[in-house]
């Protein structure tokens, strides 16, 4: 078995455009993913948006500039992740297919594994 | 052999470490023993033996070796359990051909690991440098061996979705070979031939598939006419100029009846399209009597499911060949803004022989001069130098 993390990315800007009820609709769905993978899933989160993120960034000489936003300017940005384990890539991938995901997509990344 | 070593080792490089050391084995053996009644039965022994070895003494590193290879399951009711050879390539064709790997990088695996090219042939076929085509193979192996892409034919479930990508580049193989990006003979033989095997073997997985029943159909159809597309000199002969009573007649006989077993399915996919059309001309007698207007008839259908430049441009000549060239010139010119076709030498030549049968025949040498620049193949070279030549100013 191997563990993967699955990035899911999105419109930000049409995420916060959108109905209340479209956000409980997207609840639901994540709901049902958690329960439906229940055996799989070993964490995951939500994010808040990258309105609240802040960037570090080191300098050949070791200076730390602090900046706000996202690290990257993207149109999709990251806005939360599964960690999952699964016996090969198909099997990540399928697991993958059922995230919610309706402004962007997901991204399936193994974790490294150190020994 | 690789593929059947593969499977022991679970890792595409020690496999093919495996495969390198029974070659230098058998050098040493049957230089003093003969060479073995079966020997290639013999060195797929030696290199599954030497991958048994491997494996035992990197026991203690189990986990740090990615497995590819599932434990072998006992066979399902249903399954089709073909010989274990072909098993074995079709596991690995359809890990080179995995959705995760680059599309150019599953040709070129798929060249590498089941064709046994080598990296610089690999390289040259697509006409990039060796160490280009290193890394690009170095690259995708890593990633199948790290992300766990399954040594695995897929469940039925999966195979309509996994097929296509199979049979493209089993179809980008043959076309490969078929004529040559580059290089001094027009067909790569080696390539053809692969591709041919691959498209056999991937029917008996899928007997009723009808993509698959298509791209063997094109491949044994168009390739009938290998012996007859170049002269004794190893010259360019065009279709209109071949000895049609030369083509194969055993390959256009197992062709046809595929054909209408992949036409059967509505609407048609575009490897079926494609050998209708192969059909058309190879059930035709002679040049002059081809029905152009049934050649037009298909390309519209495939341009409307494959709305690929290239198949656009076959389709302007076929216009030309119907209806004349001034109206096959402009279904040309509707196609010279297209990015992907400004460097297709097929473009400009077929423009210079519609220019050529006009009488325009300054415009037929310019436009002969831009293929034969844009053209690496030698033999083709040669055609498009020798028409220049017939072209007076």
């Amino acid at each position: 078995m191997a563990e993967y993390l699955i990035l899911i990315y999105g419109d930000e800007a049409a995420f916060a455009k959108a109905d209340p009820a479209t956000g409980d609709q997207m609840m639901k769905e994540h709901v049902v993913f958690g329960e439906r993978n229940a055996a799989a899933l070993r964490g995951g989160n939500a994010l808040q948006p990258t309105s609240t993120a802040t960037s570090l960034r080191t300098d050949s000489a070791g200076n730390v500039t602090v900046t706000d936003g996202a690290f990257a300017e993207t149109k999709e940005a990251l806005g939360g992740y599964y960690l999952i384990e699964a016996a090969d890539l198909d099997e990540a991938l399928a697991i993958a297919k059922q995230v919610p995901a309706p402004t962007g997509g997901v991204e399936v990344r193994p974790i490294r594994v150190f020994d | 052999m690789l593929a059947a070593t593969v499977r022991v080792t679970g890792d595409i490089d020690i496999a093919e470490e495996c495969v390198q050391d029974a070659y230098a084995r058998a050098l040493a053996t049957w230089s003093t023993t003969g060479i073995p009644s079966k020997p290639g039965a013999w060195l797929t022994t030696v290199a599954k033996r030497r991958a048994i070895d491997v494996a035992r003494r990197a026991s203690t590193h189990e986990r740090a070796l990615p497995l590819l290879v599932e434990p072998v399951a006992a066979p399902e009711p249903g399954d089709l359990a073909p010989p274990d050879v072909i098993d074995d390539r079709l596991r690995l064709i359809f890990t080179c051909c995995h959705p995760a790997i680059a599309t150019d990088a599953q040709v070129a695996l798929t060249l590498r690991l089941l064709c046994g090219l080598t990296t610089a042939e690999v390289g040259r076929a697509f006409l990039v440098s060796e160490a280009t085509m290193a890394a690009r193979i170095t690259r995708a192996k890593k990633k199948i061996a790290t992300a766990r892409i399954p040594y695995r034919v897929p469940p039925l479930e999966e195979l309509p979705s996994r097929i296509d990508a199979v049979l493209t580049v089993v179809h980008l193989l043959f076309t490969t070979g078929h004529t040559a990006p580059a290089g001094a003979d027009l067909i790569r033989r080696d390539l053809v031939e692969r591709s041919l095997d691959l498209a056999r073997i991937l029917r008996t997985l899928l007997p009723d598939d009808a993509d698959v029943a298509g791209l063997l159909a094109l491949i044994l159809l168009t390739d009938a006419r290998r012996a007859t597309r170049t002269g004794d000199g190893g010259e360019l002969i065009l279709l209109a100029d071949q000895d049609r009573t030369h083509w194969d007649r055993a390959a256009i006989g197992e062709g046809i009846p595929l054909v209408r077993q992949a036409l059967g399915r509505r609407p048609p996919g575009r490897f079926a399209l494609m050998a209708a059309i192969a059909a058309v001309h190879a059930e035709t007698p002679s040049w002059d009597a081809t029905d152009w207007q049934e050649i037009v008839g298909l390309y519209d259908l495939l341009v409307e499911i494959w709305p690929s430049p290239v198949v656009a441009l076959n389709r302007a000549v076929a216009v030309g060949l119907a209806e004349g060239p001034a109206a096959g010139l402009v279904a040309l010119d509707a196609l010279a803004t297209e990015p992907l076709l400004a460097t297709y030498s097929y473009l400009a030549s077929a423009r210079a022989d519609f220019l050529r049968r006009l009488g325009r025949t300054g415009e037929a040498r310019e436009a002969y001069e831009e293929a034969l620049l844009l053209s690496e193949n030698a033999v083709e070279r040669a055609f498009l130098a020798d028409r220049l030549g017939q072209v007076e100013i």
